[in-house]
């Protein structure tokens, strides 16, 4: 036998001896590159820039202008108001978009039941989930302006009345102005979170059906037996049997509330003056934005929040873990 | 979607050759205006250019205002066109540091404009050299309602005192003085700047944007009083907060409100919103401390040659061409704004003939509080003005935070 033969023949035998260990890796390879290029790379690179002092340019010859600061954006960062307001605001976020668990909840169980047209208004429910946030934020932001939008047009029938001006054209005078809640520092990030919740709550609601899908009739019946009812079996026959929903409801919402990103960025641009900056939107403003340009500080700020991120995320694993550890 | 992806990538393509088949005739330049009207006015004048540099290539690139000012901050360096649009001022600044930009004082030497474009030489300048030729600039001033000033039989207002009388005729006859919408801040900026200029000169604003003053200063303390004697005897309409200033046209339109601090700019918005030339007209922002010389806003569009640009001789022609007379003359008869030179003549609209006659008789030109003020500065300058706007009696929060602000952003 030639020795190359002989080479061949061993290779492939490795080859199919490994084969079961080899396969899923070779699988996984396209996916590894992408995340390592697009996600974990990043990770650390935005980490090594908090350290630096950058306004993103490179020199003629293509050095980058960056320079070594050490802990100095945290620093400043501990000073920041700004970075203040948004981390209460964050925190604003996580606490009231909870409240999309268990609405969802309900208008889920409010919707499981059989009626002629239902899927027609379970579609209907949904629908603020699947238009785009950017489109909710708008028509919310719409919603809610004090000229022309419904809260607007409300006021102006309870607290207005029409006359003419000066050049004879039509216009309000009231006797109370019209609240300008997109404007007002007190409850402009409350307005955002009321309109960021009609989505999530169609979400969660969604999550919800699909899990009384699976519960057991059975088990109901049984319950009806020994005299359940209303809330008792709600809480004591239906919930345990939804714990998987709640826990994806929980998990998408409080992920949800942490990159509220882009119905800020549509509704006010983290305004009025600063106070619906949130840490997503405050990192965004201070680096890419026109008036940004601080990539240094914007990645101390994206490395805050991806810590808090980080516990949040590291708890939902190790949670599914355990669950997976009992399932065996 | 297939279709639009080709045809996308057939352009990359297309790009991507222009780009490396650019020859030692060739003339790249970037613009950044997409409006019908500066995208002609800058086609015309290249025309012009050609027909008299039949030798040069010229290869137009022209983007969107807002892609550009992304696009030049990585072209800078991975493929410098020679000749890009870009602005005076403190937005200069970051180019001209980090050694982006080419001194072009030759050009400015050779061709006269030292005389020429004297006004506004001071903002093209960095580090002792001239950066740039300009060659648009716009007014800035109060527009009014004619028809409802003349109702109430007020005359323009030359002092502040003025002002503050023919704002209490307009509030006893239920006409909100003056319009704005501060909901992306700039607005704000302008009327700051106006009463900062008149009251302080334009020696202050300078200080004030570079740094040397600090926001707590009793001289910016009293450009804040002045404003809040303007908020409080004239006001500005309600709901301000959440209104662009393309929404605050509608009171000025509907005749609810009689002024907006505004650039020539508005103008076309108030004709879109229904308003004939004979319903509005302008006037300089009032005098406010008596003797103080008469200072404007007049942010300038430029041509900047890039240190990496290939073809600098011919970019250094096309800078010379530019910025004289009769090419100025002719590129803001279709723009609709002013000429910077000053031998330029300007078209025959009465608002361009009353911007020209307040800016050229300037004696100082500031480029606009975002403008002048580097970026970090400005945002949080243009907050604590909206934030002072909404609620005046926060102005001693306001100032303080701006002064740590300024604190850390000048080193």
């Amino acid at each position: 036998m030639p020795a190359s033969e002989f080479q061949a023949t061993q290779q492939t035998s490795w080859m199919s001896r490994n084969k079961l260990a080899i396969t899923p890796w070779v699988f996984l390879i396209p996916a590894l590159i992408f995340f390592a290029i697009y996600v974990v790379i990043p990770i650390f690179q935005s980490i090594t820039l908090s350290f630096y002092e950058w306004n993103g340019l490179y020199d003629a010859d293509g050095n980058s202008t960056a320079t070594w600061v050490g802990l100095e954006n945290y620093k400043k960062l501990w000073t920041d108001p700004k970075f203040w307001v948004s981390l209460k605001n964050n925190v604003l976020w996580l606490f009231l978009f909870m409240l999309a668990v268990p609405l969802g909840l309900f208008i889920a169980l409010f919707l499981n039941q059989t009626v002629p047209g239902m899927r027609f208004y379970k579609s209907m429910f949904f629908f603020p989930f699947v238009i785009s946030q950017v489109v909710v934020g708008l028509i919310f932001g719409w919603f809610y302006n004090p000229d022309f939008g419904v809260v607007g047009s409300l006021w102006k029938m309870a607290f207005c009345e029409e006359t003419t001006n000066i050049l004879g054209n039509v216009t309000f005078k009231c006797s109370r102005t019209p609240p300008d809640i997109l404007s007002s520092s007190e409850y402009a990030t409350y307005g955002i979170i009321a309109a960021g919740l009609w989505p999530q709550i169609a979400y969660c609601m969604i999550l919800y059906l699909t899990g009384l899908n699976n519960v057991a009739a059975d088990q109901i019946e049984a319950g009806r037996l020994d005299g359940a009812k209303g809330w008792k079996m709600l809480w004591y026959v239906v919930l345990p049997q939804l714990r998987p929903a709640t826990f994806i409801a929980v998990v998408v919402t409080v992920i949800g509330a942490l990159r509220s990103f882009d119905m800020i960025a549509i509704m006010t641009q983290g305004g009025p003056h600063g106070s619906t900056n949130v840490l997503s939107y405050y990192m965004f403003e201070t680096a890419i934005s026109e008036y940004g340009e601080r990539y240094g500080y914007g990645s101390s700020i994206a490395t805050v929040l991806f810590i808090i991120m980080l516990f949040f995320i590291s708890y939902f694993l190790w949670r599914m873990y355990q669950d997976e550890k009992g399932g065996r | 979607m297939i279709r639009h992806t080709k045809t996308l990538l057939a352009g990359v393509a297309a790009a991507a050759f222009m780009v490396t088949g650019a020859l030692a005739g060739d003339l790249r330049i970037n613009f950044d205006d997409l409006n019908p009207g500066p995208k002609k006015g800058f086609e015309d004048m290249v025309e012009m250019f050609k027909a008299e540099n039949p030798d040069i290539n010229v290869i137009v690139n022209i983007n969107d205002r807002e892609a550009h000012k992304t696009a030049i901050r990585n072209f800078l360096t991975a493929d410098a066109p020679d000749i890009t649009s870009w602005y005076p001022g403190n937005r200069m600044a970051p180019f001209v540091d980090a050694g982006l930009f080419e001194p072009v004082d030759d050009v400015w030497a050779e061709n006269g404009f030292n005389e020429d474009l004297a006004a506004i030489k001071p903002t093209m300048s960095r580090d002792g050299k001239i950066w740039g030729v300009p060659y648009s600039y716009y007014q800035w001033g109060i527009y009014y309602r004619k028809d409802i000033f003349d109702l109430l039989k007020i005359e323009e207002p030359t002092t502040w005192a003025e002002l503050m009388a023919s704002c209490k005729v307009m509030n006893d006859n239920g006409v909100k003085p003056f319009t704005i919408g501060t909901k992306f801040l700039w607005t704000a900026a302008g009327v700051f700047d106006y009463i900062n200029l008149r009251t302080n000169g334009y020696d202050v604003h300078n200080d004030l944007t570079a740094g040397k003053i600090k926001y707590t200063d009793p001289r910016i303390k009293q450009t804040f009083i002045n404003w809040k004697q303007m908020i409080d005897e004239c006001g500005f309409v309600d709901n301000h907060a959440s209104m662009s200033w393309q929404d605050a046209l509608a009171p000025f339109a509907n005749g609810d409100a009689a002024m907006y601090v505004m650039g020539n700019f508005a103008v076309s918005g108030m004709k879109d919103a229904g308003l004939t030339n004979d319903q509005i007209d302008y006037f300089q922002f009032p005098e406010i401390t008596e003797g103080l010389p008469r200072a404007e806003e007049a942010p300038a569009d430029a041509f900047f040659i890039p240190t990496n640009a290939k073809n600098k001789e011919d970019a250094k022609k096309f800078l010379a061409f530019v910025g004289r007379a009769d090419v100025q003359t002719k590129l803001n008869e279709t723009i609709g704004q002013l000429p910077v030179n000053s031998k330029a003549k300007v078209g025959d609209d009465k608002f361009i003939q009353e911007g020209f006659a307040t800016v050229s008789t300037a004696a100082g030109l500031a480029q606009f509080y975002d403008r002048d003020a580097p970026a970090a500065m400005a945002k949080a300058g243009m907050e604590g003005f909206q934030k002072f706007m909404l609620d005046p009696s926060t102005l001693d929060d306001v100032l303080a935070e701006l002064d740590r602000v300024q604190e850390e952003v000048y080193k």
